[in-house]
C-alpha cells in the first residue's frame, strides 16, 4: 500500500465523481475535494487528465488516475485491507459486477441523459423505454447479485451498488423534468426496494447532492447547451 | 493441477475477431485448454443468445457452464482463476494495475474506432480523418508504452500483459489495413518502440498460433465494405 495524500477533482453533479466520493467514504479514507469547472478547466485538471480533460480525477501523491471505474477498483487494490472489499473476492463475482458496472454507463445512463437531451417527443419516448428496459435489467442482477440481501455487493456496499448509486439523483431529476416514472415499484420492485436502502446510507446521504439542485442544473443544461424547449 | 478437462471451458468466438482474439491469447498464455465454438459469420447460434443475452456479441467464456462475456472482462478472469499457471497478466502494483485499465479503455475508446473508420468511411476525406485520429492515438500508446515499459519488451514488462493482448489483438488488422491502403500505421520513425514491440508480439509463439493471417483479412474486408457499400442507408 503506498501512502499520500489523496486529491479528488470532481464536479458536484457528476456521478462519475460521487461514485469515487462513494468509495472513499466506504473506505473510511480522507481525501481533499476540489471541485472543478468544466466550463474553465483547472490548471490541476489539464495537467493530470490531458488526454480526456474530464473529471474525476484521483491525485494520490504523484499519482493521477483518470476514468471512474479504473479509480474505484485502484482504491480497492491499492487499499485492500483497509475497510470492506468494494468488488466481490470470487473471480467469477468480479466479473458480473465488472459486466454490470459497464452496463449502467453504456445503457443506462445514455438513456436517461437521452430523455432530458430530446427535442422531440419521439425521442424523449424512445429513450423513457430505454430507460425502463435498462432498470429491468438492473431488476434481473439485482436479484441474482445481492442473493436475497440489502446491496449487489451483499451485506455491504460494492461495486455496482456505488456505479448505480451515484446516478441516482440524475434519475431522479429526470423523473421530475420528464415528467415519466422512471424507478416503478411495479416494474422493479427489487430495485426499488435496494434505493430505499441505498439512500438511507451514510455513504448515500454524504455524496448524493440534491435532487432539487440537480433538477435545477439539468433544466439549466436543456435550455442552454441542448437547445431543448422546456415543457410547459 | 487446476482444471480438468476440455469441457470445463468453451470459448464463443469467430476466427476474425480482434476481441476474440484476445480472449485466445489469455488462455493460451495459461495454458487453459478449451473448447472453440466458432460463429458463422452473419448468424448467431442459440447459444450466443442464451448465453449473452444483453448484446448478442463474441467473444463469451463459459467456465462450468457459467457464461463471461466483454474481451477485457474475460482477460481478467482468466487471470483471476488460473492464478497459478503461466505469467501473471495484471502487474502487481494497484498503480501499474490503473494504467493498464485506463490506456485498455483509451483503445477501446478512441484508437478502435478510428482504426475500423479508416474501412467504414464513406468518403476518401472521412477516411482520410479517420487514419489521421488513428495515427494520433497511435503517437499517444508510443508515449505511454516508454514510461509503462520500463525498457523491457512489453507493456507488460517481461511477459505479455492485459495491454500487450488489448491492443496487441489488433495488429492483424491493422497490417490488412496497411496493405489494401498503401500507408503505414505503425512507423519506425514516428512509432519506433510500438513496431519493436509489434513484433515481440507477433513473433510470440502462442500469439502467433491466434493472430489471423494478413492476406485473410484483407480478403475479408473487401467483403465487408462491398455490403457497406451496396447495405441501403440507415435511417
Amino acid at each position: 500500500m503506498v501512502e499520500g495524500e489523496i486529491k479528488l477533482l470532481g464536479t458536484w453533479p457528476s456521478p462519475f465523481a460521487i461514485r469515487v466520493k462513494m468509495v472513499l467514504e466506504q473506505k473510511g479514507l480522507s481525501y481533499e475535494y476540489l471541485e472543478d469547472d468544466l466550463l474553465n478547466k483547472s490548471e490541476l485538471l489539464l495537467k493530470h487528465n490531458p488526454i480526456y480533460k474530464k473529471v474525476p480525477v484521483l491525485i494520490h501523491g504523484d499519482r493521477a488516475i483518470c476514468e471512474s471505474l479504473v479509480i474505484l477498483q485502484y482504491i480497492d487494490e491499492n487499499w485492500s485491507k483497509t475497510g470492506l472489499p468494494v468488488l466481490p473476492v470470487d473471480p467469477y463475482e468480479r466479473a458480473i459486477a465488472r459486466f454490470w458496472a459497464i452496463y449502467v454507463d453504456d445503457k443506462l445512463v445514455t438513456s436517461f441523459i437521452g430523455i432530458l437531451k430530446a427535442t422531440t417527443e419521439e425521442a424523449k419516448a424512445e429513450k423513457i423505454a430505454d430507460t425502463h428496459a435498462a432498470l429491468e435489467l438492473l431488476e434481473g442482477a439485482f436479484k441474482k447479485c445481492s442473493a436475497g440481501k440489502d446491496f449487489f455487493g451483499g451485506d455491504s456496499i460494492g461495486y455496482i451498488d456505488v456505479t448505480l448509486g451515484s446516478c441516482l439523483a440524475w434519475i431522479k431529476a429526470a423523473e421530475r423534468i420528464s415528467g415519466a416514472q422512471l424507478l416503478d415499484e411495479t416494474k422493479v420492485p427489487l430495485l426499488m426496494e435496494w434505493v430505499n436502502l441505498f439512500l438511507a446510507t451514510d455513504c448515500a446521504k454524504r455524496t448524493l447532492p440534491d435532487v432539487e439542485r440537480v433538477e435545477k442544473y439539468g433544466r439549466y443544461l436543456q435550455v442552454t447547451r441542448w437547445n431543448v424547449v422546456p415543457a410547459k | 493441477m487446476a482444471g480438468s478437462g476440455t469441457s470445463d471451458v468453451k470459448l464463443l468466438g469467430a476466427w476474425a475477431s480482434p476481441y476474440v482474439v484476445r480472449a485466445r491469447i489469455a488462455l493460451n498464455l495459461k495454458e487453459v485448454q478449451y473448447e472453440f465454438l466458432e460463429e458463422q459469420f452473419g448468424t448467431k447460434s442459440e447459444l450466443l443468445l442464451k448465453s449473452n443475452p444483453i448484446y448478442k456479441k463474441i467473444p463469451v467464456l463459459i467456465h462450468d457452464e457459467k457464461p463471461v462475456c466483454e474481451s477485457m472482462i474475460i482477460v481478467q478472469y482468466i487471470d483471476d482463476v488460473w492464478i497459478n499457471s503461466g505469467p501473471a497478466l495484471m502487474p502487481a502494483d494497484a498503480y501499474d494495475r490503473a494504467l493498464q485499465r485506463f490506456w485498455t479503455v483509451y483503445v477501446d475508446d478512441k484508437f478502435v474506432p478510428s482504426l475500423f473508420g479508416i474501412m467504414r468511411s464513406p468518403t476518401e476525406e472521412a477516411k482520410a480523418e479517420a487514419k489521421e485520429q488513428a495515427l494520433a492515438s497511435l503517437q499517444l500508446l508510443e508515449e505511454a508504452f516508454g514510461k509503462i515499459s520500463k525498457g523491457k519488451p512489453f507493456f507488460g514488462g517481461d511477459t505479455i500483459g492485459y495491454l500487450d493482448i488489448a491492443l496487441g489483438s489488433f495488429l492483424g488488422w491493422m497490417k490488412a489495413f496497411e496493405e489494401m491502403n498503401g500507408f503505414k500505421l505503425l512507423d519506425d520513425t514516428k512509432t519506433p518502440l510500438l513496431c519493436a514491440w509489434a513484433d515481440n508480439f507477433c513473433n510470440n509463439e502462442v500469439v502467433g498460433a491466434v493472430i489471423p493471417e494478413t492476406a485473410k483479412l484483407v480478403e475479408l474486408a473487401k467483403v465487408m465494405q462491398a455490403r457497406y457499400k451496396s447495405a441501403p442507408p440507415a435511417n
